[in-house]
């Protein structure tokens, strides 16, 4: 996977995107009294056909960034670019070619979908707002989808009520790929749903991927899913991103003690090998994006912190003799074989 | 999916039900209507007030008394009072001036009937848009709109009536515009809290996310979910309107004399209370049995609509299903017979002016 | 502080509100051509040189802002007018309608406000009783019943009845609480109850739809698992929640209490200021119109205000509002 290089490689460019909320106080006039900093100064690439996992905690962010690449929430400040063109801050009228091309698929499909429409009406929704199909065409079409992504075309007239938790993210699926997008956005598609339906899911997603050459941005908090589908893969931390890169060398050698303390927390499919493993329990809470930590944002938390990190924001660049794709936003980066519980704060389980 | 090095395989299992039109929400509610009796009856109520409305002419080629002729020979007794039911071909009795009260009274049906209906229908128009626009576009709009509709709300409609009779003259075309203009307020009121709540919804976000642009978005996601409390709320509007029409017509600012109206009728039966007894009970009964119809009928609307509330007098069915009380099944609103009003929804503001 | 802000915004408000109402009733009664108005002040069977004289002692010739400025001038000095009949001030006879009128929305909010709620902790708390079931009638027969014909009934039933067989303390008219509380009460008792009797049903189904929601959620479970009596669960826990929706109901309602108020003193002769309204209309007397007019849409913007307050002390989220 190139860097910046090749440009036509690249679908989606996301350049110091900075994102916050104002916070709004006060008795006769309301004032702004702070800031929630959703999304601060993160910068990363999706190339063509390919994924990248978004990884985070509640909080991280990665909703909102996912939600400004859309373009269904105005940035801060920072750039968006689609396919070459700048996307940020178009007008609705603007953007709304754009929106063909870059489609989302939701957590919660229980109220992704309008109760009180039918789904063959819901998957059409597309074809209708951008006129493309309509009538007996718009069906054929509707049920063409309904076929590819696994579900009986015979149910188009049925209400979501009538289906599973499963089929219903099928059912986003078959909308989002309507209009053959280029780039799907998929906000936790599996979060909600039990294990076994969530392998179904996701083998569809590759399906898809591999026939119409898609882009995903993968966002999730279950790191052996986004190890699964991913690419390449981003870590963020309240707003920033920690560390990024292809998947085998963040998994493989992580860097950042974030990533460290992730990695140690997901359940090992290996027991042997887990028993074996250090477990690093972070102290205290996700600290309110509203008044982040000073410097690096993990300090708080981090058992290698040293005085350096709460001063000093740390830059998103390679470490050491790392691939010049992968890349740390830390100051004392963790190194191969380094036992980070025995380090400071840290407890051993 | 490598969780356990294993891969699972699994396949959808192939529906083999016939091809099966999902039963629509509206579909549900009219079964489960047809079992509620109570409902059932107030539907045929109105559904018999409208009629005898409609075919007044008729009772009039039968008795051969129309409205608004006074028979002071035989419809009035020596010392000018009302005959009682039942004399001289007159059903009902007279009223003040010898005209047949039954006659009256079905003519005053036809005006407040047209005037319940034509009002919730604006009302229920104007207040639905409103209340969409406000709640889903939000910001110096919704500021606005919503501030107004507070101000609607608490204002006082007596003095509104007063003033605007003095102004252009009671009628009924100033009548309908008056409770049309305090309808669509407690509508657009619920539908704004609605269209709060349902605009964060998933779905709406898809919407967007799809190029949906505002208006579709109002039209074809947000209001087919909130057409069931709308449906309801216009139907408990419906008696209010015909008490308000009623009152107005009854201070003498609403439908003026010789037209036949309820209030008009029950305000001329106070000087003949001792004497005429039944010059108020009667039409006093044909308002009651009216707008107490259409509250039971949006009551029983409601309940249909919502099947997880239990029901004071549900039938065999109902009582199937009853089960343990569950937390928060019982909603007083739906369970309780309900007001013409509908508390407004606080969760919303508080009221302001 | 966030408290005194929140008051502070709606005082400005209601003054406001006041303003717009005074602006419009001037707007809609004065602003229409010269002679139209005159001729509706003067009367129905007014000569020419009645006509011009009108409109000389009024200056209605003159521009409409002047006219304007004048009438906002007189309104805040507390002047209301004079009536065009008996050239009394408008602020004399509204001194005069205020007993008849205050002893009714004083006694009917009580009865109200007592009635309701006590049939509806009541049927909460026996949801689904012989009582409960009565009430559930009792209510929506109250509901569904305009206030004229709920006094009509009653004159009809009880004042009538009782006054043939000989018994004299229920009567119609008014008769002030200085002239004997027996009379007092026996002239108020059916305005009373008629005034009350819808409002009752109202807040009789409000509260007991809060309370039973109130009464199914956990935190109930867990104050009767603590042991406390049934009794204190209720008062203490349940009530407390339930009762700020009927507060904020009350702010809503005042509109329909003044409507309330017209009828019922209209019905029973009381003579209260709604009763002079609606004679005013009969007559056209302008001046009294407007004057009421206004103190109308004060009265609501300061109950509104005060049930407002009430709201923001049992529920503190409202004041960060």
């Amino acid at each position: 996977m190139s860097t910046a290089a090749a440009d036509d490689d690249v679908l989606v460019r996301v350049e110091h995107l900075v994102k916050y909320f104002p916070v709004r106080a006060g008795a006769l006039i309301r004032r702004t009294v702070g800031q929630v900093h959703a999304v601060d100064d993160v910068s990363l690439t999706i190339p063509r056909g390919k994924t990248l996992g978004l990884v985070g905690e509640t909080g991280s962010g990665k909703s909102t960034l996912a939600r400004c690449v859309a373009g269904l929430i105005p940035v801060t400040s920072g750039r968006v670019s689609f396919d070459g063109r700048d996307i940020t801050g178009l007008s609705h009228g603007a953007m709304r070619p754009v929106r063909r091309e870059i489609q989302m698929i939701f957590q919660d499909p229980y109220s992704s979908l309008n109760p009180r429409r039918r789904v063959g009406s819901i998957i059409g929704d597309p074809f209708a707002i951008h006129k493309t199909a309509t009538g007996a065409e718009r069906k054929r079409l509707v049920q063409e989808l309904m076929e590819r992504v696994g579900l009986n075309p015979e149910h188009y007239n049925r209400f979501p009520a009538e289906f599973s938790g499963g089929q219903r993210q099928r059912i986003g699926v078959a909308r989002a790929l309507a209009l053959r997008p280029k780039l799907i956005i998929c906000d936790e598609p599996v979060s909600a749903l039990d294990v076994s339906i969530q392998a179904q899911v996701l083998n569809l997603l590759a399906d898809l991927q591999q026939d119409y050459g898609l882009s995903y941005l993968f966002i999730a908090h279950d790191l052996e899913v986004v190890r699964h589908v991913s690419d390449s893969v981003a870590v963020m931390y309240l707003g920033r991103i920690g560390e990024s890169g292809p998947k085998e060398q963040v998994y493989g050698s992580p860097r950042h003690p974030y990533t460290v303390a992730l990695l140690s927390a997901a359940p090992a499919a290996d027991p042997e090998a887990a028993a074996g493993r250090q477990r690093i329990i972070l102290a205290g809470d996700v600290p309110s994006p509203i008044d982040p930590p000073s410097g690096c944002r993990f300090h708080p938390r981090c058992p290698k912190a040293r005085a350096l990190c709460g001063e000093q924001e740390p830059q998103l660049e390679v470490k050491a003799d790392d691939p010049a794709t992968h890349l740390t936003a830390c100051h004392f980066p963790v190194e191969a074989g380094e036992n980070l519980a025995a380090a400071g704060r840290s407890e051993l389980t | 999916m490598s969780l356990t090095g294993l891969e699972i395989v699994a396949e959808e299992v192939p529906s083999d039900a016939p091809v099966v039109e999902g039963r629509s929400q509206w579909q549900l509610t009219w079964r489960r209507l047809r079992q509620d009796k109570v409902a059932m009856a107030a539907l045929a109520v109105i559904a018999i007030m409208i009629l005898l409305a409609i075919f007044a002419p008729v009772f009039v080629a039968i008795t051969h008394h129309p409205p608004n002729i006074a028979y002071p020979l035989t419809g009035e007794t020596a010392a000018g009072n009302p005959v009682p039911p039942g004399t001289a071909g007159f059903w009902l009795g007279t009223d003040g001036t010898g005209r047949d009260l039954f006659i009256r009274i079905l003519y005053g049906a036809r005006i407040s009937l047209f005037v319940g209906f034509v009002t919730t229908a604006i009302g229920t128009l104007a207040g639905v848009s409103v209340g969409l626009i406000a709640g889903y576009f939000g910001g110096v709009v919704d500021l606005v709109l919503a501030r107004f509709t507070d101000a609607v709300l608490a204002f006082p409609y007596v003095v509104l009536a007063l003033a605007l009779a003095v102004v252009l003259g009671p009628s009924l075309p100033v009548i309908i515009g008056v409770i049309s203009f305090f309808s669509w307020a407690a509508i657009a009121r619920v539908v704004r809290g609605q269209t709060l709540s349902i605009k964060e919804k998933e779905y709406i976000e898809a919407a967007r996310s799809l190029g949906a642009g505002p208006f579709r978005i109002m039209f074809i996601d947000i209001l087919p979910n909130l057409l069931a409390p709308v449906l309801v709320l216009a139907t408990l509007y419906i008696p209010t309107a015909i008490v308000f029409e009623a009152t107005l017509s009854y201070l003498g600012l609403g439908i003026q004399p010789p037209t036949a109206s309820w209030g008009d009728i029950l305000a001329d039966a106070q000087n003949f209370y001792s004497v005429a007894w039944w010059y108020i009970v009667f039409p006093a009964a044909a308002l009651l049995i009216t707008t107490l119809a259409f509250n039971l009928l949006g009551d029983g609307i409601r309940d249909a609509m919502d099947p997880r509330t239990e029901r004071i007098f549900a039938g065999a069915a109902g009582r199937r299903r009853r089960g343990r009380l569950r937390r928060g099944a019982l909603t007083g609103g739906a369970n309780f017979p309900n007001a013409a009003y509908v508390p407004p929804d606080h969760t919303a503001n508080p009221p302001e002016i | 502080m966030a408290l005194l802000g929140f008051m502070i915004r709606r005082i400005l408000g209601g003054i406001v509100v006041v303003w717009l109402v005074a602006t419009a009733a001037f707007l809609l009664f004065f602003a229409r051509p010269v002679d139209i108005v005159a001729h509706q002040l003067a009367g129905r069977a007014a000569t020419p040189d009645v006509i011009n004289e009108v409109i000389r002692n009024l200056g209605l010739n003159q521009p409409i802002a002047v006219q304007y400025w004048h009438f906002l001038d007189n309104l805040v000095h507390g002047n209301l007018g004079f009536s065009y009949y008996t050239g009394e001030s408008v602020n004399t006879m509204l001194k005069q309608d205020l007993p008849p009128t205050g002893s009714l929305v004083l006694g009917g909010v009580i009865l109200w406000l007592i009635a309701g709620l006590t049939v509806g902790i009541i049927s909460a708390t026996k949801a689904r009783s012989l009582f409960d079931r009565f009430s559930t009638v009792a209510v929506l027969i109250g509901l569904s019943m305009p206030v004229f014909v709920i006094g009509e009934l009653l004159i009809l039933v009880v004042f009538l009845p009782l006054n043939e067989h000989g018994l004299h303390w229920v009567q119609t008219g008014y008769s002030g609480p200085s002239q004997g509380l027996s009379s007092w009460v026996g002239h108020m008792i059916l305005p009373w109850i008629t005034l009350a009797a819808v409002q009752a049903a109202v807040y009789t189904r409000l509260s007991r739809g809060q309370l039973l929601d109130t009464l199914g959620e956990d935190y109930i479970r867990t104050a009767r698992a603590k042991g406390l009596s049934e009794r204190r669960v209720i008062f203490r826990h349940g009530v407390r929640a339930a009762l700020t929706p009927v507060v904020s109901q009350l702010g809503v309602d005042v509109g329909q209490l003044l409507g309330g108020v017209v009828v019922t003193e209209t019905v029973f002769g009381l003579g209260g200021i709604g009763e002079t309204s609606v004679q005013a209309i009969y007559t056209d007397n302008l001046p009294v119109i407007i004057g009421f007019v206004i103190i109308a849409a004060a009265f609501v913007v300061l109950a509104n205000i005060i049930v407002d307050l009430v709201y923001a002390l049992l529920d503190p989220r409202v004041r960060i509002a």
